[in-house]
């Protein structure tokens, strides 16, 4: 059996998990694992310029490729650093794996330099974690840490390692293991065939039925499957913000994205539904409105998820359905198939009537300004015509990230990046890093707003230092847009902190100054030709930064503590 | 309404703390909790009491469940069970007090189990209730110290909550 030190048996672990890259940053305590890593050649390390970055592009490369990121870093400042990344992967479910130092065993506890007790700061932000014990413990402990971020309900895990497990002089005989069994921890295999039955009776019999899905049928690798029922069923069909891409936004039976700046059609097809069929979605309170005894009210609630807890937490399901989507899709479309009972198709033809009706609204329509201002949804257009809608796009958090959702269609799974259980401004930029490295030859797209990007916009190192082409749209509104947004409509247009138009840096220069390009739009008429150059610069980093109409608002928007049906439409008209 | 749930847990660092933090941090109440090894090494027992309607227990437990270090667990006011409360208790006892004391932890079948002039320490075992009932027969006054163990229970009949 091979001798390998704790350090090198962790790199091999990764290696033998099919690993490709490491996002990291090193110090103290993790110095013997970056030594292992210097001689070895199998696990790319990409050295990010904040913890967070690492995290966020893990995250990232995560979500576009339904593999698990990997993180490593030190302890104390190092690990705290990588917490918003773990949380803001734990609120959506991305399987990933922290590597935090820790300070030697034989100090835990003494308020050693750099002590920071990793696995109970992110203990409730975590799926599970591992204080490894000794050198030993490690190729077991990197089984189990990956077999759970990416099985079940997937999400982050954390392994703190002391430096002691590391020590390059004590070694280990190192064999991986095939497989693990954890008592404690089963995943369900299907679902229960007869509540299958049971939800296929209730859709069929539906006069207003309507579909609703969410992150975990991409999580899930449900999309297919998805398509599928829905078409066989010709129902209309809603993506959450995390769910985008799981169903063809181009498709006629896509009523769009619901929730609170969802469209018309899609909130409105939900409050008067009266069957909806949920699947890997979790009726967070953004999609429910914040009042859930409004949410609905007249529709029987079939509810699939893998994960028992997230079924009858906010919204009680009438048929509850756990197991992973997949396979539930699957059984379902078996079942369907069997039945002797069919889809009401007169009943159908006056719901989709209705739903026409509400789509007449076109309620994501934008004006063009005047004086050749630029509307920020216009960039998102021109953005999703010259990338012919087959980008992946990562977003933060604000306006430009609700109009990037609205208005960039997404018609394949893992092609929208977004923070959307957190809401974690400065995750756009890191994540397409993760995007780019996974997909060397796609266009990765970061579409941003000036605040956001400037959370993590020391990453224009990382990005000339592995040549990541990245290009970044800057949807550059001079403000804290959103926040802003809820100043105007519940603050009296007291915009307290939110604008800071004077101190903003030269974007242009700031790209420059790293080695990248940066390209100006200020005029609508020069928005299409001055993009598709930028686009066309295939490997160069491109910082675009897109000057938007300031007073712009995200519509639809819900009204709080309504139902779903309850909106504002534009600045003059609400439902 | 009341629950008591018992939950096999891993015997490993850390395992506590993820049961303990999972209640706070979604703001479910530990009225009392007990915790233990078993007969078997690799796993704890740990009984926790709380409070809540339907949907909050089950919330509760299904959270529980999805802890990574919870190997099983039992709702045991599902069903009919037994529940058992330890105190010791320390109370004033001098005079004509003392006569008095002995013959109401008599009749609560305690024992006494250390003494001095002035002082009884006793040990009582039953259901809360009667916990609680005894410390109200002896009266506030005459109390000094009490220490609870919190709640264990077990199913009754051939139901177990094992491997
Ligand atoms: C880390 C973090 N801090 C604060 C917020 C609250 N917040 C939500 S949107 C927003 C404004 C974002 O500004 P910008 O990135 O310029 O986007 P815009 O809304 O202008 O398009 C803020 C501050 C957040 N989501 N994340
Ligand atoms: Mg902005």
């Amino acid at each position: 059996m091979e001798q390998l030190s704790g350090g090198e048996a962790l790199i091999r672990a990764l290696h033998d998990e099919g690993v490709e890259f490491l996002f990291g940053y090193p110090g103290g305590a993790v110095l013997h694992i970056y030594d292992a890593l210097f001689q070895q050649d199998k696990v790319e390390h990409i050295l990010v310029r904040h913890e967070q970055a690492a995290t966020h592009a893990a995250d990232g490369y995560a979500r576009a490729t339904g593999k698990p990121g990997v993180v490593l870093v030190t302890s104390g400042p190092g690990a705290t650093n990588a917490i918003t990344g773990i949380a803001t992967a734990y609120m959506d479910s991305i399987p990933m794996v922290v590597i935090s130092g820790q300070v030697e065993s034989r100090m835990i506890g003494s308020d050693a330099f750099q002590e920071t007790d990793m696995v109970g700061v992110s203990r409730p932000i975590v799926k599970h974690s591992f204080m490894v014990q000794s050198a030993a413990d490690i190729p077991a402990v990197v089984k189990k840490a990956f077999h759970i971020a990416s099985t079940g309900r997937p999400g982050p895990v954390v392994i703190d390692v002391p430096k002691d497990a590391t020590d390059p002089k004590l070694k280990i005989d190192y064999e991986y293991p095939q497989d693990i069994k954890l008592r404690s921890y089963q995943v369900p295999s299907k679902g229960h065939s007869g509540q299958i039955k049971k939800a296929v009776e209730v859709l069929l019999g539906a006069k207003r039925p309507m579909i609703y899905t969410g992150g975990g049928v991409i999580q899930g690798e449900g999309c297919e499957e998805l398509t599928q029922l829905t078409r066989t069923l010709g129902y209309p069909i809603t993506n959450t913000l995390m769910g985008l891409g799981a169903y063809p936004s181009t498709d006629k039976q896509f009523l769009g994205m619901l929730g609170m700046h969802g469209t018309y059609e899609a909130n409105m097809a939900m409050h008067h539904c009266d069957v909806l069929l949920a699947v890997g979605a979790r009726f967070d309170d953004r999609v429910t409105n914040s009042d859930t005894s409004k949410f609905c009210p007249d529709a029987t609630i079939l509810h699939v998820d893998i994960d028992p807890a997230a079924i009858s937490k906010t919204v009680t399901a009438d048929v509850p359905i756990v197991g992973p989507v997949q396979s539930v899709l699957r059984e379902m479309l078996d079942q369907l198939d069997k039945s002797d009972q069919s889809v009401d198709d007169q009943a159908l033809k006056a719901w989709w009537k209705q739903i026409d009706q509400w789509r007449e609204k076109k309620c994501l329509a934008v004006a063009p300004a005047e004086g050749g201002i630029i509307k920020p949804q216009q960039a998102v257009q021109a953005l999703y015509e010259l990338s012919e809608g087959d980008a992946f796009i990562s977003s933060d958090v604000g306006q430009h990230q609700m109009f990037a959702a609205q208005h960039y269609g997404f018609d394949k799974p893992r092609r929208w990046i977004n923070s959307g259980g957190l809401g974690t401004m400065g995750f756009g930029f890191p994540a397409a890093m993760g995007v780019q490295l996974a997909f060397p030859d796609a266009l990765s797209v970061c579409v941003t707003g000036e605040g956001s990007f400037m959370m993590n916009q020391q990453e224009f190192a990382t990005c000339m230092q592995y040549g990541l082409p990245i290009k970044i749209v800057c949807l550059n509104n001079e403000a804290l847009g959103m926040v802003k947004q809820w100043q105007d409509m519940q603050y009296g247009g007291r915009h307290s902190h939110s604008t800071y138009s004077e101190s903003l840096p030269d974007f242009i220069k700031l790209a420059e100054a790293y080695g990248h390009v940066g390209v100006r739009i200020e005029r609508a008429d020069e928005l299409h030709s001055k993009m598709k150059e930028a686009l066309a610069m295939k490997d160069k980093l491109v910082f675009i930064d897109v000057l938007v109409d300031p007073t712009e608002h995200v519509y639809p928007m819900a009204i709080k503590g309504g139902a779903m049906k309850d909106m504002v439409l534009s600045k003059t008209e609400r439902t | 309404m009341r629950h008591i749930i018992s939950v096999l847990l891993e015997n490993e660092p850390g395992a506590l703390s993820r049961v303990v933090g999972l209640f706070s941090q979604r703001n479910y109440n530990i009225d009392s909790l007990t915790v233990a090894p078993t007969e078997d090494q690799s796993l704890s027992r740990l009984t926790v009491t709380t409070s809540g309607d339907d949907a909050r227990i089950e919330q509760i437990t299904k959270h529980l469940n999805k802890l990574v270090d919870v190997v099983k667990l039992v709702d045991l006011t599902e069903g009919a069970h037994i529940e058992r409360e330890l105190m010791l208790i320390k109370v004033k006892a001098s005079g004509a007090q003392r006569a008095e004391i002995a013959r109401t932890v008599d009749i609560f079948r305690g024992q006494i189990v250390d003494l001095t002039a002035t002082v009884f320490t006793i040990q009582l075992t039953g259901a809360g209730e009667k916990l609680d009932a005894f410390i109200a027969a002896l009266g506030e006054s005459v109390v000094l110290e009490v220490a609870r163990t919190g709640v264990s229970g077990i199913a009754r009949g051939d139901k177990t909550l094992a491997l």
